[in-house]
């Protein structure tokens, strides 16, 4: 097996007093799409934020690319081939389309960034033909895709993501999760918490169920997706309506590549 | 008569209508589903009803009074509670403090209760502080109860203002995306002690939600919204069958 892109090791991370995670340990593959699950305040959006920088951990390390990058600061990792998408507040509402890419794609040589745009409209052409449109005025599902392109458009080797499908509607989610599948098949790493777990594990490589911040159940997608203590403790019952919902998924969603 | 009577409510921001004469009534001691694609407008409507957004044009009526005049505490003290997408906690008060402060009439806070009834204000207090903890519990957040509500993830967040809710007992809640960020095994739960205080009290439940499966399980009602208005109303299976809301909203996977 080659060695993993990305290596979470024993990492100890909180806020103040309050320690989140408890020692997590996490490894992605180039191209290998990881899905985070696991109940409230298991410390799945901490784990993102220390990948990314935004918090530093207390204890353990983070390597990328065979490097250790424990404590870099946010746009240094961009630089190295890393971008985050967070939950909320991944776009500026008042900027065109057009004007979000620019701004996400600061951070490439100069030369590089107009070709980096044209890309992202390339592989996103809902957002081609609306790049004058303000961000604001997008819908739920079309703000979430130029929240991904912003990040794209820097290029990165793995791309983290938080709860990329909450708030969104049926169809929204369909269009996310679909663009997402893509993204894959480009050979970048994703690595994205969701609540929406059965969907997520679906379409991941490998799934980590975090508790209490602690690796509780690691495995591929497909096999915590089966395995009923998993089902039990962490997935809730699933409806026939759950059911029909992903297996109308597109075809080539959920195999992995 | 329905416990809420929204009527004809109008909205803009600018020159987008995002409410645009819409019109439903939710009948006292059900539980009624809002869904509509983003950006349809449920979520304005929300602040309307609850006081947060004035209306423009239209009315909506409470327990059969008028209340699209009233600010939010009033309309919130006479029984019309909300939830948020994106919640507010007291990031600075611990998470017990949090719920109790939700707590219905304090007695022991006016000086005259204080004073004449304080027996009745020590129990008033014994109680609100049993329920809050059962609250907790039931949120699995019993054991933050002493931190303060900014260790909170948001998922936490979410369900801690959801136990706010609930405290202030009030007879109409709004619910604007409960399950979005939370697990499912506790969203479970929580549908079931949502369903149980309809039985209890009779409480009445509206709520915003994209989770189909959570919408066709819990609700009596389904409204369904697109650009402001109020496009198709009635029972889970009737709606999930109907062309027009499939078109708008669900999308081809839900056809069957």
């Amino acid at each position: 097996m080659s060695a993993p892109l990305l290596e979470v090791a024993e990492v100890e991370a909180g806020y103040g007093d309050a320690l989140v995670l408890r020692g997590v340990s996490l490894a992605v593959s180039p191209g290998e799409l990881v899905a985070i699950i696991g109940p409230n305040g298991a410390g799945k959006s901490t784990l993102l934020r220390v990948v990314y920088g935004l918090l530093r951990p207390e204890a353990g390390s983070v390597r990328h690319a065979s490097e250790d990058v424990t404590g870099l600061r946010p746009e240094q990792l961009t630089r190295r081939g890393l971008n985050y998408v967070p939950q909320v507040s991944n776009v500026f509402p008042t900027l065109s389309i057009a004007e979000n890419l620019q701004v996400g794609s600061v951070s490439l040589p100069r030369t590089e960034r107009r070709q980096a745009v044209a890309d992202m409209y390339e592989q996103f052409p809902l957002l081609a033909a609306r790049r004058r449109q303000r961000a604001g005025t997008l819908s739920g599902g079309q703000r979430k895709l130029l929240a991904i392109a912003r990040a794209l458009v820097t290029r990165p080797k793995v791309l983290l993501l938080d709860e990329p499908s909450a708030g969104l509607s049926p169809q929204a989610v369909e269009l996310v999760f679909e663009q997402l599948a893509a993204v894959k098949r480009r050979g970048i790493a994703i690595v994205m918490v969701e609540q929406n777990a059965r969907r997520a594990l679906a379409l991941a490589d490998t799934g980590y169920v975090l508790d209490m911040g602690r690796n509780a159940y690691v495995g591929p997608g497909r096999t915590l997706l089966r395995d009923p203590k998993v089902a039990e403790l962490y997935l809730g019952k699933s409806t026939a309506a759950s059911t029909s919902t992903s297996t109308s998924a597109p075809s080539g969603m959920s195999e992995p590549t | 008569m329905p416990i809420l009577a929204v009527r004809e409510v109008v909205r803009t921001f600018g020159g987008l209508r995002a409410v645009d004469g819409a019109s439903f009534d939710v009948e006292q001691s059900s539980i009624t589903a809002l869904i509509g694609p983003n950006g349809a407008g449920k979520s304005t409507l929300f602040n309307v009803v609850s006081g947060f957004l004035s209306a423009e044009g239209g009315s909506v009526q409470f327990e059969g009074r008028r209340i699209d005049r009233a600010p939010s505490h009033r309309i919130a003290r006479r029984g019309l509670v909300r939830t948020f997408q994106v919640p507010r906690a007291l990031t600075r008060m611990s998470v017990l403090d949090n719920v109790l402060l939700a707590a219905p009439n304090h007695p022991g806070e006016r000086l005259s209760g204080l004073l004449l009834r304080p027996g009745r204000a020590r129990a008033r207090e014994r109680t609100a502080l049993r329920r809050a903890h059962e609250l907790l519990e039931l949120f699995r957040l019993e054991q933050h109860a002493g931190d303060y509500a900014g260790v909170l993830s948001g998922g936490q967040r979410k369900l801690l203002d959801f136990a706010r809710v609930l405290m202030a007992e009030p007879r109409l809640v709004l619910l604007d995306e409960p399950m979005a960020g939370v697990n499912p095994v506790l969203g479970r739960q929580l549908l079931e002690h949502v369903l149980q205080l309809r039985a209890d009290n009779g409480m009445t439940f509206l709520f915003v939600e994209h989770d189909l499966d959570v919408v066709m399980e819990a609700s009596d009602r389904v409204i369904v919204m697109n650009e402001g208005r109020v496009i198709a109303s009635g029972a889970p299976p009737e709606v999930r069958s109907d062309k027009r809301v499939v078109d708008a909203y669900l999308g081809a996977a839900w056809s069957a």
